[in-house]
C-alpha cells in the first residue's frame, strides 16, 4: 500500500528578520539580515539572531513569566499556523492533533538563570524556583503549545540537534501516514541565545562568529567566514492528509515528497561528507527522484570554516556537474544559526519559490572560498530561475545527525 | 508596619505573579483563590518572593494563613516586625 500523501497547508514562524512568512520572504528577497549585537550574561556584547515577535498576541502575562521563551516562540508559531491554514480549529478533535516540535537543546536558558539567581543568595537552594522543572523538562515548548490551545493529543519535542526543524517535519509525516494523529502542528523552535553556554562553547571550539558589521557576520561559503552566529526562532507547520487538506478546501504549500535521516558514527561535533552525501541520496531515491529532479537544494551550511567545505563536497558528490537545473542557496547567512528552528525555518524561507520561480541568495559572500564553489550556487543577489518544483532541505547536527527533507509542487 | 502596610506588600508581589489581574478591588476578607486567578504555583511563587524580598520565612503547614489578605496581614505582620526589631 502507499503512503498517505502529506502535505504542508500552514506556516507559522518568527525569524530575526521577520514574523510571518510574507515578512521573513520580502527580507530574503531584498537581502535583509536580522542580526543584531546583544548582551549575554558574562561575555558581554555578542552578535546574535533576535526574534521581535509579540509573545502578549498570543499568551497571557502570566503565561510568559511562567513559561519558557521556547514555549513562547512554539505557541507564536503554532497560532500563526493555524491562523494561516485557515482550519476551523474550534471543530478539531483535539485529541487527533499531534505537536511535534524539534529542539536542538532545552533547559540550559532556565538552568543558568537559576544558578545566577541562587549565587545571588549564597547558592542557598531555597531560592531555587519551584518552576524549574516544568520550564526545563525536555518536552516544554510542546507542553506549553498544548496547554495554551487545549490539544490533548500527543505533544512532545525531538532532540535532533541543528537537524532538529526537519526532524519534527519528517517525525509529524510518520504520525500522519500512521494514523496517530490527523493534524500536526510539526517543526522546530530555538531560545539558545538566552543560554551564554551556547555562545562560550561554540567560541571554545572557536566556532562562534565576529565580525564588526552584525549584518555582515554570517557568511556562509565567503572566505573570511569565521563561525556561526547563534539565532533564536521558530517555525511550525500545519500538516495533513491530502485528503483531508482537499476535503476542507485547504491552500497547499507543498507536498512531503520524501525524506531520510541517519548518523556519521564518526566524531561529536565534525561532519562526515559521506554520510551527508549517503543521506542526501536516500531521500531522492525515496522521494522517487533523481539528482536532476531536484531544483533547490537549501544548505546546512553554519559559516564555519572547515562545515561548509564539507557539505559543499557532499553536494558535490551527490550532484555533480550534471544537474543543470539545480540551484544551491543558503539562509543561515540572512538569520544565523537559529539551531532547532533552523530546518523549519529555512524550509519556509524557499517555499514561495513554487510561485514566484525566484532563489533567494546567499548573501555576505564578498570573496567566495573556491572550496565551496558550486555550480548554480546563488550569491548575494536572488535569481530568477525557470522552474522551481521540488526542494532539498539539509540540515545536520552534532554528534553525527543528519537529515534531508525534500518537498515537491502540489499536483493533484 | 502596620497590617495594611503588610497587604500592600502582599498586593506588590501577587502584582508580579499574576499580572494580568486587576487588583483594585481586592476584598481582604475573601479568599484570594476566590477573586483571583492563582494556583498552587503561584502560592509558592508568594512563599518565594517573601523568603527572597523580605527575608519572611512561612512553613508549609502554615500555606493556609496566605488564603486572603486579611490572613496574611494577620499571619506576616508580626513576622515582619519581629524581623524589624532584630535589626
Amino acid at each position: 500500500m502507499k503512503p498517505a500523501r502529506i502535505v504542508i497547508t500552514g506556516v507559522g514562524l518568527t525569524a530575526p528578520n521577520g514574523n510571518n512568512l510574507a515578512e521573513f520572504r520580502q527580507n530574503l528577497l531584498a537581502g535583509v539580515a536580522g542580526i543584531e549585537r546583544m548582551e549575554i550574561r558574562y561575555m558581554g556584547s555578542q552578535l546574535a539572531g533576535v526574534c521581535h515577535y509579540d509573545p502578549l498576541k498570543y499568551q497571557k502575562k502570566k503565561e510568559v513569566r511562567v513559561g519558557t521563551r521556547a514555549g513562547s516562540i512554539s505557541i507564536y508559531c503554532a497560532r500563526e499556523a493555524l491562523a494561516d491554514s485557515k482550519v476551523n480549529f474550534a471543530a478539531l478533535p483535539k485529541d487527533r492533533v499531534g505537536i511535534y516540535i524539534g529542539c536542538t537543546e532545552h533547559g540550559n536558558v532556565e538552568t543558568e538563570n537559576e544558578i545566577f539567581n541562587i549565587s545571588k543568595f549564597n547558592y542557598d537552594t531555597k531560592f531555587w524556583s519551584h518552576y524549574h522543572n516544568p520550564r526545563t523538562v525536555a518536552n516544554n515548548p510542546a507542553g506549553e503549545t498544548s496547554l495554551n490551545l487545549g490539544i490533548t493529543g500527543p505533544a512532545y519535542t525531538i532532540g535532533a540537534a541543528c537537524a532538529a526543524g526537519n526532524m519534527g517535519l519528517i517525525h509529524a509525516t510518520q504520525m500522519l501516514r500512521l494514523g496517530e494523529v490527523d493534524f500536526a502542528l510539526c517543526g522546530g523552535v530555538s531560545e539558545s541565545i538566552h543560554t551564554f553556554g551556547i555562545f562560550a562553547g561554540f567560541k571554545s571550539q572557536n566556532a562562534l562568529a565576529t565580525h564588526d558589521d552584525p549584518k555582515k557576520a554570517s557568511r556562509p561559503f565567503d572566505k573570511a567566514r569565521n563561525g556561526i552566529v547563534i539565532s533564536e526562532g521558530g517555525c511550525l507547520y500545519t500538516l495533513e492528509r491530502l485528503e483531508d487538506a482537499q476535503a476542507r478546501g485547504a491552500k497547499i504549500y507543498a507536498e512531503i515528497a520524501g525524506y531520510h535521516v541517519n548518523s556519521d558514527a564518526s566524531d561529536y561535533v565534525l561532519p562526515n561528507p559521506v554520510r551527508q552525501a549517503e543521506c542526501v541520496r536516500s531521500a531522492i531515491s525515496r522521494a522517487g527522484l533523481t539528482p536532476r529532479d531536484i531544483h533547490l537544494v537549501n544548505t546546512h551550511a553554519t559559516a564555519t570554516p572547515l562545515g561548509d567545505i564539507q557539505e559543499c563536497e557532499a553536494i558535490r558528490a551527490v550532484f555533480g556537474e550534471g544537474c543543470p537545473d539545480t540551484y544551491i542557496n543558503n539562509t543561515k547567512s540572512f538569520i544565523g544559526h537559529c539551531m532547532g528552528a533552523a530546518g523549519a525555518l529555512e524550509l519556509a524561507g524557499n517555499l514561495p519559490s513554487f510561485d514566484d520561480l525566484t532563489v533567494h541568495a546567499s548573501i555576505n559572500v564578498d570573496d567566495l572560498d573556491p572550496l565551496c564553489a558550486l555550480p548554480n550556487l546563488v550569491l548575494n543577489q536572488p535569481r530568477a530561475v525557470a522552474k522551481v518544483d521540488t526542494l532539498l532541505n539539509n540540515s545536520f547536527g552534532m554528534l553525527g545527525i543528519n537529515s534531508a527533507l525534500i518537498v515537491k509542487r502540489f499536483h493533484p | 508596619m502596620t497590617k495594611d502596610e503588610c497587604k500592600k506588600v502582599v498586593l506588590d508581589i501577587i502584582a508580579d505573579i499574576a499580572p494580568d489581574e486587576d487588583l483594585s478591588n481586592v476584598k481582604p476578607e475573601v479568599r484570594l483563590r476566590d477573586q483571583l486567578q492563582l494556583d498552587s504555583m503561584d502560592f509558592l511563587d508568594i512563599v518565594m518572593e517573601l523568603r527572597k524580598r523580605h527575608s519572611i520565612e512561612v512553613p508549609e503547614a502554615d500555606y493556609q494563613q496566605l488564603a486572603s489578605l486579611d490572613s496574611c496581614a494577620e499571619y506576616l505582620t508580626p513576622k515582619f516586625n519581629a524581623l524589624a526589631a532584630k535589626g
